[in-house]
């Protein structure tokens, strides 16, 4: 079981966390955040196995990996 | 569940100003989690350069200090000489360290200063917009090189790794790259080895990543961590350059 | 060779660890005033005719067990001192002219950043490369700026020996009381001849603390040290404030020698070297019947304008003499404000003004 968060309000939706997911569980929201910026969030949960790829790949420290 | 991974201590809670997608802010994390896993952030002054990280210390949460362009590594010897107890780190540019700070960084190198150099090399000068630096590559466009970089004119690109390890004073020098999750990992690894020598007193280190600057290059995020992997590699390949640490 | 020199000189200095009085070079008075107030760390670079201060240095701050680097350069130099002086500790750098030039981006940045740096120019003949002589041709690279932006320095110019060691001596509390940097302004006369100083100063051994020096986040919050200033309004409150500080200074810190000049029709302004053969010529007048005086600025920022403009008066003439074409005498000017006539006597590039021109010249304004 693992899931991440993300601090859709510092997400600048670069996309890096989306492109790095092994599991293609991130995709960008189609509301704009607080900032401008498509946010990226956990679409699918129950595939997210926890790897923390998207955390090494996100340059403002958005995500937070549970597992 | 746990929570495994979140932001370092070592980072203060505001947001970053780089660009979307940019290396930096993967690096300051990099930065902050080898401090955290060292249990150095007390005693730790950081050397912020004249760059894009020129407001490193809005997010360092350690003291921090700026210095003129290309200065770090001066600066960064006055703080260690005086403090040796202090774990003393620059984080500099293409152009602060390479460039404008080439004097700086080769003698502070062939002292053998026992503190931790970052280096990162997007290939440009973000900051001001893209405009050709030392590392950039043969061929590239940007802002003063608008028909690509010509070796005649320009000159060719330098590898930092390869040039300081040619000082006795220089201990430790890797060079990797934040392009993809498996690079940061090991890039994670190198920049904690190169403060772990210093806190064992092993001499001077160096990392250099070669990172992405999407905006200057105008790519978007991913694919300028492609264009990394693709181009970069093939002028800047990764590896450990000098180990005299064992 | 100037190490042997600087060997024998330490060696002739400490008889039974007491300091006594010695013939030494200005230069290494200057040493000598530096580490008895407890300088931590010397970053240098040779230079003429600066050239015994890092030679000294190199030997006794190694043997005091303190830090000594010949930097890669002067700018490297200056940008040690930036760091030592930023965690709270006593750093000071030293060259002549075209060294100075190239620490000016340095001391810009410890002026904005409020860094308390020891920076010594022993002047030589200028622009460019110009020669090794003494002379005072950078008093507008030290009190008008040098490096860019609205800031001040406190500098200081010693006229003998003795006040290369004492005005050292003092200059870095000084710098620190004011989080300001300092610079001594000498010339290349004063830093080579040899005269009796009196090493009676105390070595200083306890420092204020301080709360916003850089010595690592331990039970407290991190601090940073910065001049760049970006949002709005914030740089400009920043310059406020330094003037503020300006202001204090000006107010607390002048420092003048006055000679003879209660009732003195010609006064001579003149600092450091040009001030000892003016005060010879003035000597020389008040023999011949002359009323002739000294102002000499020890402080030539901040500048002793009101004690000028005391004596400015329609009857009363100054004459300044520097060893330059005329860079001070702007100042005289402003201080005496139109009141009193002001003349200037000058000379470049290593030329002598000596005590029989300054003695024609007063002759000839005493008329």
């Amino acid at each position: 079981m693992a899931k991440i968060t993300v601090n859709t309000d510092r997400c600048k939706g670069c996309g890096l966390c989306i492109n790095a997911c092994p599991k293609k569980c991130i995709d960008f929201s189609t509301e704009l955040n607080k900032i401008g910026y498509h946010s990226a969030f956990l679409k699918n949960e129950k595939d997210c196995i926890g790897c923390g790829f998207c955390y090494q790949m996100c340059p403002d420290t958005c995500i937070e990996v549970y597992r | 569940m746990e929570k495994i991974l979140s932001k370092p201590k070592a980072l203060k809670d505001n947001p970053l100003s780089y660009c979307p997608g940019c290396g930096h802010g993967i690096v300051h994390r990099l930065v902050a989690q080898a401090i955290d896993e060292l249990g150095i952030r007390e005693r730790t002054i950081a050397v912020a350069p004249v760059g894009c990280a020129v407001f490193a210390y809005n997010y360092f949460n350690f003291d921090t200090t700026e210095a003129p362009h290309g200065r770090p590594p001066a600066v960064a010897t006055g703080i260690k000489r005086t403090n040796p107890d202090k774990i003393v780190f620059t984080y500099q540019g293409d152009g602060d360290l390479a460039a404008i700070g080439t004097a700086e960084t080769i003698h502070c190198a062939n002292r053998g200063e026992n503190i931790t150099v970052i280096f990162i090399n997007n290939a440009n000068y973000g900051m001001t917009g893209g405009q050709m630096a030392p590392t950039t590559l043969l061929g590239q466009v940007t802002e003063t090189t608008p028909f690509g970089r010509d070796p005649q004119r320009e000159g060719y690109p330098i590898n930092v790794c390869e040039l300081l390890a040619g000082l006795k004073g220089t201990k430790y020098i890797e060079r990797v790259s934040v392009c993809d999750a498996p690079h940061v990992i090991q890039a994670a690894k190198a920049i904690k080895k190169a403060f772990q020598n210093q806190v064992e007193g092993k001499g001077y280190s160096f990392i250099e990543v070669v990172s992405h600057c999407p905006v200057d290059w105008g790519k978007t995020p991913i694919e300028a961590t492609k264009w990394v992997k693709e181009e970069m590699f093939k002028t800047f390949p990764l590896g450990v350059i000098k180990d005299e640490t064992k | 060779m100037l190490s042997n020199v600087s060997r024998h000189l330490h060696r002739s200095l400490q008889v039974k660890n007491k300091m006594v009085k010695k013939l030494v070079k200005g230069n290494v008075a200057l040493c000598e005033g530096a580490i008895a107030a407890g300088l931590d760390a010397y970053f240098g670079y040779p230079i003429t005719p600066q050239n015994e201060v890092p030679a000294y240095m190199s030997r006794r701050m190694v043997e005091l067990k303190k830090v000594f680097i010949q930097a890669e350069s002067e700018l490297a130099a200056a940008n040690m001192v930036l760091g030592a002086c930023a965690t709270g500790k006593r750093a000071m750098t030293s060259s002549s002219s075209p060294g100075i030039s190239l620490k000016q981006e340095a001391i810009s940045y410890m002026a904005g950043m409020e860094v308390p740096g020891v920076i010594v120019n022993v002047q030589r003949g200028g622009p460019g490369l110009g020669n090794i002589a003494g002379s005072q041709a950078d008093y507008f690279q030290a009190v008008k700026g040098g490096g860019h932006g609205d800031y001040h320095l406190i500098v200081y110019a010693p006229n003998c020996a003795q006040e290369m060691y004492e005005i050292t001596y003092n200059a870095f509390d000084i710098a620190q009381k004011y989080r300001n940097p300092v610079m001594l302004l000498c010339d290349g006369i004063i830093g080579q001849m040899m005269e009796p100083v009196d090493f009676n100063k105390e070595p200083k051994t306890t420092f204020e603390q301080r709360d916003w020096i850089l010595d690592g986040c331990k039970g407290r919050e991190p601090r940073s040290l910065k001049s760049l200033l970006m949002q709005d309004g914030v740089l400009e409150q920043h310059n406020l404030d330094l003037q503020k500080k300006y202001k204090t200074i000006e107010e607390n810190e002048v420092k003048a020698e006055l000679f003879e000049v209660e009732d003195a029709e010609v006064i001579v302004v003149a600092y450091g070297i040009s001030s000892r053969i003016s005060k010879n010529a003035i000597k020389q007048a008040r023999a011949k019947g002359i009323k002739a005086g000294l102002i000499r600025p020890i402080t030539l920022w901040p500048f002793p304008s009101k004690i000028l403009s005391k004596y400015a008066k329609p009857s009363v003439k100054f004459l300044t003499v520097e060893f330059s074409l005329g860079q001070m005498v702007e100042d005289v000017k402003l201080a005496v404000n139109g009141i009193s006539r002001v003349d200037f006597l000058g000379r470049a590039g290593g030329g002598i003004v000596s005590d029989k021109d300054v003695l024609n010249k007063i002759i000839e304004l005493a008329k």
